[in-house]
């Protein structure tokens, strides 16, 4: 009847109405199919399959650590595949790059808190039954207890022993104890007491409230949703699907919950370090001014945008998660009429925002153009002609790029990566290896493409922020739930579950023999003190100013032992 | 507020400062291990008169208890034998200070308090060279780390004597601090954007503090397998092949004290986690992701989740438990090192030039 059995509804409580580990096993042998059921059932909701339950599941997240995810990265899911064409695929089967919504990972977790709500709704039960029943019977032999100990009261102190237990069971209850007063005026009355409940409580309230995080969590992926989106300074967003450059619904998304709020870019300034040698030009501060309308009526609010401190509006969330330069082109076609004209937005790939652009220009005539090359804010040449960028604030902003013609391919419907130009039906007409070189554009200047088929001028620079919109109804909840859960969890590790009895009988000689004992429940390094504690008021209620005969030994306290019986036990015990 | 360079290089000095007291430290912790084995021989042969009446005592209690009646705590398991049951151990198993006199041990323990001194010292004018929080990329981490792993250790040094694992979590500081020095070199700097947030002030310095306490946790498991091991050697009349280990207590013991600290340390792990998610809600907009760095947060909460489970499953304590908390905390150790410095994620700021 240790708590180490192997199931939890009989491990903590041997309380009359549990089932006694005896009964659980006869069950066993008659299997039949409920028996079959109600023995499936046992092994699901056992402490052991817990175990191994919690140590899969540890197991089963790690490959999302060693794999991109296609939530987080399908970019790079798509790009392993293609790297891997081998193995890509039997790890793709074996949701390799969707491990946290796999049938694997969610069977693991399923079950898991199938089991424990197995676990949970027994010990509740039987949890509810202790806290309205009294303490246990005081047992025969207290000093089979782990903590026993013996007080001698003198005739001449007029303690009956009724008395002593009136005043054990008032001690007992100011240190928190349930108590029970027995046989009072008996001649071997006794108190058992028993402390702790909340210890039980704790552990309850602490699995019951990780449903309630993962019902929060669940919520979150129904109703909420994320969305993201670029924004140039002095753009304008506005919250609906559209606007959106990519959006995830949750599985219940509506449109209707979208509020039309809008947002525009005034300026974003980013600080770089200045100062230390060994972090010159990383980035020290982004500060995005926003001008926010929470509906298309309301009046215009200046807000202020930070990593760290996102913008609330509409009951989303906004974040800043990126940022880069926009250089601003203009394109004239073959025709020499302005076929794309604005900024464009690069994708910055070091710490000097040494940034890749694409630009297509499908409404030039007679054929389309793209661009493919990249923005150096801070342009230096390397000694072989070669340029690169040297710092992350434009100091000498560079383009350099390649350029094409022919068809894009954006017609066929296809969806299309906006930073990627598919050369396939494109013709070269300036890159580095042909005769009319790449394209090397500063601000203010502009290059006419060979062969008449238009030109491109480097106008100016702004500068972009990336945004994540999110929206997620299930935080709030997780975050409660997992407050009670910590709650419950030091209630549960911390708070210690003892019984406590103390009898007294009367000597022959009129002396007054007390005898106590303590019986932790679960794990509890402090029972001795809490002996040493309890006695000691005992002694300061009886004793004091008196020499006190004891049988108490503090060494064989100390390591959890207890004293043989001394000779003065022998007249209560066993009666 | 600007950066103070010359504070940084006197700060690097202290590192190293204590980087040797460290290493002196190390060493005493050392030889009193490996002294133990001969004084112990001695202290035995005196106290083996005075065991025998404890010992008498003890055997008459647990027949008295009988054994299926006996007490409920994990704490009272019977199996394990108790330190006098031939183990020749000298270290008390409430792991309290007794009266012997270890004289190594003690300047062992005095040159860890210096070393810890200096280090703090050594981390203290990092921080205020940087103006901020010392524990911003990977340099500082180990360092304050490792000054936070010494600092656990001392502070629960003064309610048990847990001397015998000197070797340990000194030796765990030192290697820190090198690592620091040799592969994770980073002058003192601003904090990028990403880690300017009140939550790299809370969260980082609870994981730190919880990994401290599975340090000490990770160290005593390893010294409950060698000693139960021992025990059993020992028991089969097999010669004594670990004579450092009696100045370790009894397996059992260890255990239990593991398992305190271990439910401490699962409690503020609980916390990293829940600062991290409330930070990650701040700084992404979403509380949870699984980026590398949750998934290992997630898998070592997990793991210490199934050790406490251990520990309430019959069959499941002493050496699985022991190993459970090894893998844990080899699991942190993984978290701090590999996923930082060769795993991409959100959480790459190691400060590593890449
Ligand atoms: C989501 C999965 C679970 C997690 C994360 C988890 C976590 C924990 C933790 C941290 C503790 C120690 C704190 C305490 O005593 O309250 C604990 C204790 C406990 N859990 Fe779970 N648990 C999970 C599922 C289960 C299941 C399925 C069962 C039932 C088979 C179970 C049964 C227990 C029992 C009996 C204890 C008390 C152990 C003791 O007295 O020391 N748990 N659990």
């Amino acid at each position: 009847m240790t708590k180490t059995d192997g199931d939890m509804t009989k491990v903590k409580d041997e309380e009359p109405g549990t089932t006694g580990p005896a009964a659980k096993e006869a069950v066993l042998p008659s299997l039949g199919f409920a028996g079959m059921l109600r023995w499936a059932w046992r092994q699901l909701t056992s402490m052991r399959t817990a175990l191994f339950l919690l140590l899969f599941l540890a197991v089963a997240a790690v490959p999302g650590s060693l794999f991109p995810q296609r939530p987080v990265n399908p970019s790079v899911v798509t790009q392993y595949l293609k790297d891997n064409p081998v193995t890509g695929p039997w790890l793709d089967k074996l949701q390799m790059f969707d491990v946290y919504s796999s049938v694997w990972f969610s069977a693991i977790y399923i079950l898991l808190f199938i089991s424990l709500i197995g676990c949970v709704v027994p010990r509740a039960i039987a949890h509810a039954k202790a806290m309205r029943s009294q303490p246990p019977r005081t047992p025969t032999r207290l000093s089979r207890l782990p903590e026993y100990g013996t007080l001698v009261v003198p005739a001449d102190r007029g303690v009956s022993a009724g008395d002593a237990m009136r005043d054990a069971a008032r001690i007992l209850k100011r240190r928190g104890y349930r108590v029970e007063l027995r046989d009072a005026d008996g001649d071997r009355p006794s108190v058992g007491a028993e402390r702790g409940f909340v210890k039980e409580l704790g552990n309850l309230v602490f699995h019951t409230s990780l449903i309630g995080v993962l019902v929060s969590v669940a919520i979150g992926g129904l109703f909420g949703y994320s969305g993201q989106r670029t924004l140039v300074e002095g753009e304008t967003f506005v919250n609906t699907l559209v606007d959106y450059d990519s959006f995830s619904p949750g599985t219940n998304f509506n449109p209707d919950q979208l509020q039309p709020y809008s947002v525009r870019l005034d300026k974003f300034t980013v600080t770089f370090d200045r100062e230390s040698p060994g972090h010159y030009g990383q980035p020290l501060d982004f500060n995005a001014a926003l001008t926010t309308k929470a509906s298309p009526t309301s009046a215009e609010q200046k807000q202020v945008l930070k990593v760290n401190d996102p913008v609330s509006l509409g009951g989303t969330n906004i974040y800043l998660v990126g940022n880069g330069y926009a250089p601003v082109v203009t394109v004239r076609d073959g025709q020499g009429k302005i076929a794309m004209q604005g900024p464009v937005v690069s994708v910055p790939t070091d710490g000097a925002y040494t940034s890749l652009l694409t630009i297509k220009v499908p409404d030039a005539r007679p054929s389309q153009l793209g661009f493919v090359g990249f923005f150096l804010p801070t342009a230096i040449m390397d000694s072989k002609g070669v340029a690169f960028g040297s710092d992350p604030d434009p100091l000498n902003p560079q383009l350099n790029l390649n350029s094409f013609y022919g068809d894009l391919g954006l017609d066929k419907g296809q969806a299309k990566n906006v930073f990627t130009l598919d050369t396939k039906g494109l013709t070269q007409l300036n890159g580095r290896d042909l005769p009319a070189k790449g394209i090397v554009l500063s601000p203010g200047k502009s290059y006419t493409l060979p062969q008449g088929k238009g030109s491109i001028s480097f106008d100016g620079i702004k500068r972009y922020v990336a945004l994540d919109v999110h929206y997620n109804p299930g935080q709030a909840g997780a975050l409660v739930f997992a407050l009670i859960a910590v709650a419950g969890l030091v209630a549960s590790l911390f708070i210690a579950r003892r019984r406590a009895w103390v009898r007294a009988g009367v000597h022959p000689d009129g002396r007054t023999m007390v005898e106590y004992g303590l019986l932790a429940r679960g794990e509890d390094h402090r029972l001795a003190a809490e002996g040493a504690a309890i006695r000691a008021l005992l002694e300061k209620e009886w004793l004091s100013g008196k020499d006190t005969e004891t049988t108490m030994n503090p060494a064989a306290h100390r390591d959890g032992q207890q004293v043989p019986a001394g000779s003065d036990e022998g007249s209560v015990k066993d009666q | 507020m600007g950066i103070n360079e010359t504070l940084g290089q006197y700060s690097e000095l202290f590192m190293l400062l204590a980087g040797v007291a460290y290493t002196v430290a190390f060493i005493s912790f050392t030889i009193d291990l490996a002294r133990s084995s001969k004084t112990t021989k001695a202290v035995e042969a005196r106290s083996a008169a005075a065991a025998r009446v404890p010992v008498l005592a003890g055997a008459g209690a647990s027949a008295g208890m009988g054994g299926s009646s006996g007490p409920e705590g994990l704490a009272e398991r019977p199996a394990a034998a108790k330190s006098s049951g031939g183990g020749g151990l000298t270290a008390d198993d409430s792991m309290r200070y007794g009266g012997e006199r270890r004289v190594v041990a003690r300047v062992a323990v005095a040159l860890t308090v210096l070393a810890a001194v200096i280090h703090g010292v050594g981390v203290v004018t990092r921080g205020i060279a940087a103006a901020r929080v010392p524990w911003g990329n990977m340099y500082e981490f180990c360092t304050t780390g490792g000054l936070i792993v010494t600092v656990v250790f001392l502070l629960v040094l003064t309610r048990r004597d847990l001397r015998f694992l000197g070797t340990f979590v000194v030796g765990l500081s030192l290697i820190m601090l090198i690592a620091a020095e040799t592969a994770f070199q980073t002058p003192v700097g601003h904090l990028v954007p990403a880690l300017q947030s009140y939550w790299l002030v809370i969260h980082v310095s609870v994981a730190v503090f919880s990994a401290g306490l599975f340090t000490l946790t990770f160290a005593m498991s390893v010294l409950q397998l060698l000693q139960s091991r021992r025990t059993t050697a020992l028991a089969a009349g097999k010669p004594d092949r670990m004579p450092f280990m009696r100045q370790v207590p009894s397996a059992l013991s260890l255990e239990n004290l593991a398992y305190r600290i271990n439910t401490i340390g699962f409690v503020t792990w609980t916390f990293t986690l829940m600062f991290g998610a409330l930070w990650a809600e701040k700084a992404w907009g979403r509380f949870w992701g699984w980026d590398t760095k949750e998934v290992w947060t997630f898998v070592i909460w997990v793991v210490y989740a199934g050790y406490l489970h251990a520990r309430a499953t019959r069959g499941w304590t002493g050496t699985r438990a022991a190993w459970l908390s090894i893998v844990g905390y080899l699991c942190v150790v993984f978290n701090f090192t590999i996923v930082n410095v060769f795993f991409s994620g959100l959480h790459s700021y190691a400060g590593l030039p890449s």
